[in-house]
């Protein structure tokens, strides 16, 4: 089971400056759970799974703490983390052509990946590549197996990409928008398999997407993230019903599905602020329907409903959390 | 695409100096320098570059005649002037020539595709097939030896590849939503050709050229040197380092020094070809 | 009354990619109807290479059928040259997906917003720059944006410009290909209030291409359903949301992730994958993943036939391609 605890990840950019993409999260995944990952673009979504896998663009600074299993991911050299990448923890991206080298049979990736951190003979690693392939729902895997990527449709190749990430049973496996790609038909076929696999594997996962539907449909818990902080998280149930970040609340009344009947859909005015320069207090402020006096301070974060947290001064009465960080 | 701020306006030419990165500034301000040489050279030379003089046989470097004098006696510094201003023409209307035959050939190709692209691509690609030199030697042989007919060959030696560059890119700019959109907005095909195509993939075609500029010049020496460019008495670089190659261990210096010329000519255009890449070709297309 | 739009039998096929001497074909769209009322929003639904933008590129002029006709307010499209086609051009404007790629990267907002009235020569440069202020203002920006260039503005504000150089030339058709696609939940919503109000405002009609279900829900006053170049079903848009009759369409809208937590979906709802348009499947299209075809499915091919009646207001009736579900229909 993955634990974040108060991540600060600062990358870079010209003129000296650095943007705070990620700002104090504290977030867990537990053992065959699905937490949804949500907000705008550039809110930091990528970067907090990058901070996990510890790939971050060069020159990025790291601190807080991300447990795996209980161990400090924080301390590890990089052959030490190059051995927990895709044996403890694994990506699966939104591209999957991206991931999968054009030039090699697809069975051979998955194999390649289980003989990267085993030590098990090929033959042993092509059977279970190919159990891998079936279980991920490749019809025929047998034969499929020496196929090259590009004879497999886009729905295909993220159905090999996520046998690859489960090659080695991870822990957590992190899903940077593994649909977006991808038509609705074939990403309910996905959605299902990851839903499947999880429950029989035990694999906890943290599923990165812009798209609420997604996590009402698979997700347990629901984490909200807005320029660079977890503003409100909580199981799915609790927070779809009643949303009480006013940030979750305008992203849930800006689906369009939520309003069947023609008129205004209600939007959010402005835009994600600029993350070098990130504004005092409330970081949702110039933006919020329901912005007050104490908001000039950064709000704290509270316990809600079923463990849920949310940083809003409009529940300030409701008990801290304690800090857990060290 | 290409620039994020491309220079436009009045000081045009200054915006762009700085708008360069700072190697290829250097670069560039080398062939400027070079440039103002060769336009000036009947008053920076000290002498006649084809006077012969019997009393200076291999001289050798003095205040007189500071790069020294040939086996003629003739001033090697006076001669280098010239030669520079003989081989700069070549490289400048070869590579002139080459860029604007293969702007319009390689745009239409990239732009149009199909036949189109087949009409124009397919001999340009057995053009390059050949070998340089090959190629060039042959055309000499047709026409007969000379500055112009060196300038292109070296020209037909370079337009298969720039034509290939700027297809690559009018290919990519052609897919682009803003050039459908400019037919939808009323505009013809050439007329979008004109305001969105051309000016959003000249940047690889450009770099190319400045890299290839830097060859040119050793092309146009290893012609001269064989004796099918520049007609001697015409001074050139390479016809210059033919002449040194003799006498090169009595008299470095006739080697020496159009030697030095053409290797801070290559190092000028490759200072700004890489240059102008960094800021016009970022996805390397140009090779 | 006659609509704005009335496309029939629509066949576009492109040369399969690879060579050989007998090249395949790319069977893009084969034989596709559709029509628009003035002032309406027709959405055109379905999954990628289902054929969407090729149609919507053949209503703009830009790409040439092989077979059918475009007719637009009485006039052939099809066929269209020269200053005719300028003359249908300033009429039928396109807004596209990728806001970012659809704006020169090296021209002024201004500039693109302009191009359309500097192709037909509308008024004085002064009245141009005028008229580009208006339309910046119409569609939420300030005039300062004409001097700025894409790359300093936001997703959002792209494709306002976008937007605002689609009206520019007054089109009384609006072909938005993927126009929300490429933005975030909440500037998407923006985005199609701005494009409802410009409807209401200017009554200029829509042809509204878009994979997602729920944003063709909210904009539509008509919908069609593509499937492997052809349409599947078309209807009033409450009525093929309340009422879906084609088997794709149903598994379609079961498919679309709805945020309601409490609506999980307990199956697939459709498996397989969608076939390759180079080989399209004989007779119904749609049969290798029908959950249920018969066995003629593989070689008649199912034509668009009304379900129910016309209704009072003459809109477009309900129209489905599958025989077999719909004598089981009243
Ligand atoms: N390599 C980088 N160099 C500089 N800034 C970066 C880099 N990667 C990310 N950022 C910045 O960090 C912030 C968070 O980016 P991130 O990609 O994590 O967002 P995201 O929530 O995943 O967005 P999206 O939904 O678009 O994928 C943004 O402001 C982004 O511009
Ligand atoms: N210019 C083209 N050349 C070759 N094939 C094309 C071209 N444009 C579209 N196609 C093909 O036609 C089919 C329909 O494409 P398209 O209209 O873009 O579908 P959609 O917009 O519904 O995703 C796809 O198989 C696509 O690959
Ligand atoms: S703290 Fe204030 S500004 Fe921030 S979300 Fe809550 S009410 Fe809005
Ligand atoms: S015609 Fe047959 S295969 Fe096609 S949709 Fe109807 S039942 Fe399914
Ligand atoms: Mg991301
Ligand atoms: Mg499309």
């Amino acid at each position: 089971m993955l634990q974040i605890n108060d991540v600060r990840v600062r990358i870079p950019v010209a003129g000296g400056r650095w943007v705070e993409a990620v700002d104090g999260v504290t977030l867990a995944v537990g053992s065959g759970e699905i937490v949804g990952l949500v907000g705008e673009s550039g809110c930091g979504k990528s970067t907090l799974g990058g901070a996990v896998m510890g790939l971050l663009p060069g020159g990025a600074q790291l601190s807080g703490q991300v447990l795996l299993d209980g161990r400090d991911l924080g301390g590890l050299t990089a052959e030490e983390y190059r051995r927990v990448r895709g044996n403890d923890i694994a990506l699966v991206s939104q591209d999957p052509s991206a991931s999968l080298d054009p030039t090699f049979a697809v069975g051979a990736q998955v194999a390649e990946a289980i003989r990267n951190h085993r030590d098990i003979g090929r033959r042993e690693a092509r059977e279970r590549a190919v159990e891998l392939l079936r279980a991920v729902g490749i019809p025929d895997p047998g034969a499929r197996y020496s196929d090259p990527p590009h004879r497999f449709s886009g729905g295909m190749k993220q159905r090999v990409v996520i046998a690859a990430a489960l090659a080695n049973d991870p822990s957590v496996l992190i899903a940077d928008e593994p649909t977006t790609a991808l038509d609705v038909t074939i990403q309910a076929q996905i959605l299902h398999l990851l839903r499947d696999l999880t429950v029989r594997t035990g694999t906890g996962v943290l599923m990165i997407t812009h798209d609420l539907g997604v996590v009402a449909q698979v997700c347990d818990r629901i984490a909200v993230m807005y320029a660079g902080q977890v503003v409100e998280q909580g199981t799915v149930r609790d927070v779809f019903a009643d949303p009480l970040h006013p940030y979750t609340r305008a992203l849930l009344d800006s689906q369009p599905a939520a309003h069947h009947r023609s008129g205004d859909l209600p939007v959010i005015l402005g835009q994600v602020p600029d993350l070098t320069d990130p504004p005092a207090g409330c970081r949702f402020a110039a933006r919020c329907a329901r912005v007050h006096d104490r908001c000039t301070t950064a709000p704290p974060v509270v316990e809600t409903r079923g463990g849920g947290r949310v940083a809003c001064w409009l529940h300030d009465a409701l008990p801290p959390v304690a800090q857990e960080v060290s | 695409m290409t620039a994020k701020s491309t220079p436009a306006g009045g000081t045009a030419v200054v915006r762009a100096f700085f708008w360069l990165p700072r190697s290829a500034r250097a670069g560039a301000l080398i062939l400027v320098v070079l440039v103002i040489v060769t336009l000036l050279a009947p008053l920076i030379a000290p002498h006649d570059p084809n006077a012969i003089d019997p009393t200076h046989v291999l001289a050798a470097p003095d205040l007189g005649h500071p790069f020294g004098a040939d086996a003629l006696g003739r001033d090697v510094f006076s001669r280098t002037v010239y030669a520079l201003r003989t081989s700069l023409a070549i490289v400048f209307a070869s590579v002139a020539v080459a860029s604007l035959a293969a702007l319009p050939l390689g745009t239409a190709a990239g732009y149009f595709g199909g036949w189109v692209d087949q009409v124009i691509s397919r001999p340009l690609d057995m053009l390059l097939v050949l070998p340089a030199l090959l190629l060039a030697i042959t055309l000499i042989a047709i026409v007969g030896p000379g500055s112009i007919v060196a300038a292109l060959a070296i020209a037909l030696i370079y337009l298969p590849i720039l034509a290939r560059v700027q297809r690559a890119a009018s290919l990519v700019v052609a897919h682009a939503g803003f050039v459908e959109g400019g037919r939808a907005r009323g505009w013809s095909s050439l007329a979008v050709l004109r305001r969105h195509v051309v000016p959003n993939a000249l940047g690889p075609l450009l770099v190319q050229a400045a890299i290839l500029a830097g060859f040119a010049v050793q092309i146009e020496a290893s012609l001269s040197f064989l004796g099918l460019g520049t007609q001697p008495p015409t001074p050139s670089l390479g016809l210059m380092l033919s002449e040194g190659r003799d006498v090169l261990t009595q008299a470095p210096w006739v080697e020496i020094f159009p030697g030095l010329a053409i290797a801070v000519i290559v190092l000028a255009f490759n200072l700004l070809g890489d240059g102008l890449r960094h800021r016009l070709d970022p996805q390397g297309m140009a090779s | 009354m006659t609509a704005l739009l009335d496309v029939r039998g629509l066949v576009v096929t492109f040369p399969a990619p690879g060579s050989g001497l007998r090249r395949k074909r790319v069977h893009a769209l084969s034989g596709v109807d559709l029509s628009l009322q003035r002032g309406h929003t027709h959405g055109l639904v379905g999954e990628s290479g289902s054929g969407k933008s090729t149609l919507a590129r053949c209503v703009l002029g830009l790409q040439r059928p092989d077979d059918g006709s475009v007719v637009f307010d009485g006039t052939e499209i099809v066929g269209l040259r020269g200053s005719a086609l300028r003359d249908i051009r300033r009429r039928i404007q396109p807004v596209f997906q990728d806001p970012l790629g659809s704006l020169d990267p090296r021209w002024t907002v201004g500039r693109s917003v302009r191009e359309s009235l500097d192709a037909f020569g509308v008024g004085s440069p002064a009245d141009r720059e005028r008229r580009v202020r208006e339309l910046l203002d119409l569609v939420g920006l300030s005039p300062d944006h004409a001097d700025r260039h894409p790359v300093q503005l936001s997703g959002g504000q792209r494709q306002r410009v976008g937007i605002a150089a689609a009206l520019a030339s007054g089109p009384d058709l609006i072909v938005a290909d993927e126009p929300v696609s490429a933005l975030d939940v909440s500037v998407q919503a923006q985005i199609l209030n701005l494009m409802a109000r410009l409807q209401r405002d200017l009554g200029v009609a829509f042809l509204f291409v878009s994979h997602d279900l729920s944003v063709v829900e909210h904009v539509s006053s008509e919908v069609s359903v593509m499937y492997l170049g052809k349409i599947v079903e078309t209807a009033d848009r409450a009525d093929l949301f309340a009422d879906p009759v084609h088997p794709y369409t149903r598994a379609l809208l079961d498919a679309v992730p709805i945020p309601e937590p409490d609506a999980r979906l307990v199956h697939v709802p459709l498996s397989g994958d969608i076939p390759s348009p180079i080989d399209p499947p004989s007779g119904c299209r749609f049969h290798p993943r029908c959950p249920l075809r018969v066995d003629s499915c593989s070689r008649e091919h199912p034509v668009l036939t009304p379900v129910g009646t016309l209704d009072s207001a003459g809109h477009t009736p309900h129209r489905v391609a599958c025989p077999v579900v719909l004598p089981a229909r009243p």
